[in-house]
């Protein structure tokens, strides 16, 4: 019991889940097996001791990009025939490539699970420094009259307050970009979602 | 004791089954979910060793990983709604142009 039993739980709900969304005919069906992996990572995160980007997967993923994804479903009408195919004329060498890449990378894996470095029993670092984080900044504070001002380093206690001191202390810059890409992905969608552009003479 | 090998391994099936959904699906849609799938793989691996070597810059990057995901779906739906529009159909056999 424990860590074990919830690890593969999750596993478990991952992997029926991604098996699904290759495996059922309708989109739609597709669709809520996908939710369920996305769910299922969700739990490995909170396992891993990363809280904030569960909460951030089930926000963004299960939220938003399902939401997405159920209107484009009904956005087009995918009715088909019970007897047509639902993998296209070339899924036979698809599905030869597919087990080939499980066995290049299942082969990397079970082969690199042999190094010590990587699965040393002991070798997992203190959880606790996943949830805290040192920051040094100014404090200004009025001393005999005049304003002195001195670093001050404290610790910050929790998942979500680390992964923002990294986002905008760190990463601000590639944080930044990102906010420019989501606003060029939100114009690009509009876009090409508009019916047609019509000309004004 | 559930270590790093146990997420990498899941993490590879994950990418596996998503390569394989994007390589053999006719439809498109589910041909963008299984790419989903693929990301989710990513971000599982960056956490894990995030989890193993105590640093945090792996969950920082699945943040990133994360944004991307939620723009290439958005991006990837309006291709597939304009597919739509042109051809009547998101199956990936009805898109031929390019054939020679």
């Amino acid at each position: 019991m424990g860590e074990p039993f919830i690890f593969w739980l999750f596993a478990a709900i991952v992997t029926v889940g991604a098996v699904g969304v290759v495996a059922m005919r309708q989109p739609v069906h597709s669709a809520i097996c996908l939710l369920l992996s996305f769910l299922g990572v969700a739990g490995l995160f909170v396992l891993a001791h990363a809280e904030f980007l569960a909460a951030v997967q089930i926000l963004v993923y299960a939220g938003g990009v399902m939401v997405l994804f159920l209107f484009t479903i009904m956005l087009v009408n995918v009715k088909r025939a019970a007897g047509e195919p639902y993998v296209h004329t070339q899924a036979g060498a698809g599905l030869l490539a597919g087990f080939l890449i499980l066995a290049i990378v299942g082969g990397t894996v079970v082969a690199s699970s042999r190094l010590r470095s990587l699965t040393g029993a002991g070798d997992l670092a203190d959880p606790t420094r996943l949830s805290s984080t040192s920051i040094t900044r100014n404090v200004t504070r009025v001393e005999d009259g005049r304003k002195v001002t001195s670093p001050v380093t404290e610790t910050v206690i929790g998942n979500s307050q680390a992964v923002a001191w990294g986002l905008y202390r760190d990463y601000l810059l590639p944080f930044e970009v990102a906010s420019v890409f989501l606003l060029v992905a939100i114009i690009g969608a509009v876009v090409l979602g508009k019916r047609t552009m019509e000309r004004v003479d | 004791m559930i270590g790093v090998t146990h997420y990498v391994a899941l993490s590879f099936l994950l990418f596996a089954i998503g390569v394989t959904g994007v390589l053999v699906r006719r439809n498109l849609l589910t041909v963008l979910m299984s790419i989903e799938l693929i990301l989710n793989a990513a971000n599982l691996n960056l956490i894990a060793f995030s989890r193993q070597l105590g640093d945090l810059n792996g969950q920082l990057f699945a943040v990133f990983v994360i944004t991307l995901a939620a723009g290439e779906a958005a991006i990837g739906l309006a291709i597939i709604i304009s597919m739509y529009r042109l051809k009547g159909s998101v199956n990936l056999d009805d898109a031929t142009e390019l054939k020679g």
